[in-house]
């Protein structure tokens, strides 16, 4: 009974010079072609549909629209509890970050780009308002006071926030509570941002070129506006994300694979969700790679015949007229024979 | 390589195929997103978001990005059922896997550094996985000014420098032969001695 080929003579024979017939073949016309399909195609798409550009949100409008979720999230990072306070690396050492297993990556490469929520969020724009003696005497007074105070000041603004009432021209009105200075900082702050000072005081430093927003970036990621936007556009982590775009346009759905493990539990619910999504990617991405050498995958395609389809034609030409069997090589010159 | 085999004049008939249209057609789309992409950048990142041509080139960019992955995923699935590795091809698979693999990068690159709300939104999700993993260390996708440089030089130059060397690959290797049907077998493949090298077999 004959048997079927290894995988050591389908490699032999598909290396071997082409016995059967040849077609004539013009590569740069082709490219051509192809180029003048697509360009086509492509302007086609273009006139159709244009292409998605919202305006990003600024600090200032995220202020003057929400202004009790951006007096939430000041006081967060005030006080040290909002997300980029609590992150870890890349950005403080107040978090443990992800991990897999005994893989710490995140804490093994270390803190790249420091940022102290309170000082920089906070202090450093509180700092630059001129003429205020009034906030200048309360960002003493807090940053003398203990620990303990400071907690018990932000616990109760932040409680107070709760029980605030908006009012005219973007500001907020809290109950009377024992806020200490925190209320005249949190006030400076807010009438910062909404004039569109603190958009600015966040992404200058030291230079005067800019291009890094991940100050102004987190802090507005901590903060309720961009998240309110993204579930508008259905771009929420649980509407498959940033694999999406705004409006109905097709994003990157090539990431799909990517944003399905994040819809799958118990991945979806897990703290280290990231790192084992990333871990799966990873894994997948070589086995792309290294389909040749998989026993198994790489047998798939002989085992589901589409293959017969793609070479529909050829398999037709080759029963009328099979191929003759190749020829033995010809020896190396000067081999004995 | 000899021009005969880089530019050649003839292929096997097999080849016939509309499969093998889309390579083809990824190799094109890469052409329109460079050209689009050179524009662009002629005017500099916020050039889109102010004027009207600017907006239309953007939205050239945009489709010819769609196009690509479009054609570059159909290709990749004729190439896996057409076990397009065999006969010491192997290195033009993991050439063309690689490539697929950087231009999805290469994309990400370009969407985070729009400028626009998609950028910021994709840019503070995105934040958290590569962070994970420890390449925000060095790769901060909130930093506009570090994308934007990947997404049009360094990113740009692995994909086409890739897409190359791919092409080489394939020029040098030729396409790959079809699959035996299930009845043939090893004896039919067996070679014959022929007049022409005196029936000898070269082990």
């Amino acid at each position: 009974m004959s048997r079927r080929l290894s995988n050591r003579e389908l490699n032999a024979e598909a290396a071997r010079p082409w016995r059967g017939r040849y077609k004539p073949y013009d590569l740069l016309k082709e490219l051509c072609i192809a180029i003048a399909v697509v360009a086509t195609l492509t302007l086609a798409l273009t006139i159709l549909f244009s292409s998605p550009d919202e305006k990003p949100s600024t600090i200032a409008q995220w202020s003057r629209q929400m202004p009790n979720d951006f007096l939430t999230t000041a006081v967060a990072e005030l006080d040290g509890s909002s997300d980029t306070a609590t992150y870890g690396p890349p950005y403080n050492h107040n978090g443990d970050g992800q991990h897999l297993a005994f893989i710490h990556l995140q804490q093994w490469l270390g803190v790249s780009h420091p940022i102290n929520t309170a000082q920089d969020f906070v202090f450093a724009p509180l700092a630059s308002v001129p003429n205020d003696p009034a906030l200048q005497s309360a960002i003493a007074a807090y940053q003398a006071a203990p620990a303990k105070t400071q907690a018990a000041w932000t616990n109760a603004y932040t409680t107070g926030l709760t029980k605030a009432t908006s009012g005219a021209g973007g500001s907020v009105r809290l109950p009377a509570g024992t806020y200490g200075p925190v209320s005249t900082m949190m006030s400076a702050l807010l009438a910062d941002a909404q004039s569109g000072g603190l958009d600015g005081n966040l992404l200058t430093s030291s230079q005067f070129f800019q291009t890094d927003y991940t100050r102004p970036l987190l802090f507005m990621a901590d903060g309720g506006l961009l998240a309110a936007r993204a579930q508008a556009q259905h771009l929420l982590g649980t509407q498959w994300g940033m694999m999406n775009e705004t409006g109905s346009y097709p994003g990157q759905v090539w990431l799909w694979l990517y944003t399905y493990w994040y819809q799958v539990n118990p991945i979806a619910n897990s703290a280290n969700a990231d790192i084992i999504v990333f871990a799966i990617m990873a894994l997948l991405s070589l086995g792309l790679i290294l389909v040749p050498f998989i026993p198994g995958i790489r047998d798939i395609p002989r085992w589901v015949p589409i293959y017969r389809l793609i070479w529909r034609d050829h398999y037709r030409e080759a029963r009328a007229a099979p191929l003759p069997r190749p020829p033995v090589p010809h020896p190396p010159a000067g081999a004995a024979p | 390589m000899p021009p005969d085999r880089l530019l050649p004049d003839r292929q096997p008939a097999y080849m016939s195929s509309w499969i093998y249209i889309f390579g083809a057609l990824t190799l094109a789309a890469l052409v329109v997103i460079i050209a689009s992409g050179v524009l662009l950048s002629l005017k500099g990142p916020a050039w889109w978001h102010v004027t009207s041509v600017g907006h239309f080139f953007n939205s050239i960019h945009l489709w010819s990005v769609e196009l690509f992955f479009f054609f570059m995923v159909i290709h990749l699935w004729g190439k896996f059922w057409m076990a397009a590795w065999r006969g010491g091809r192997s290195r033009t698979w993991m050439s063309g896997a690689i490539t697929f693999l950087i231009a999805v990068s290469a994309a990400f690159t370009g969407y985070v550094s729009q400028q626009n709300f998609d950028a910021q939104w994709i840019a503070t999700q995105g934040k958290d996985g590569l962070n994970s993993i420890g390449v925000g260390a060095f790769f901060n996708v909130l930093n506009f000014g570090q994308m934007y440089s990947y997404h049009v030089l360094l990113l740009p130059l692995v994909v086409v420098g890739l897409t190359a060397a791919h092409v080489l690959l394939v020029r040098r290797h030729g396409i790959v032969p079809p699959l035996p049907l299930p009845g043939v077998t090893a004896e039919d493949l067996k070679p014959v001695p022929t007049p022409g090298n005196g029936g000898a077999p070269v082990s």
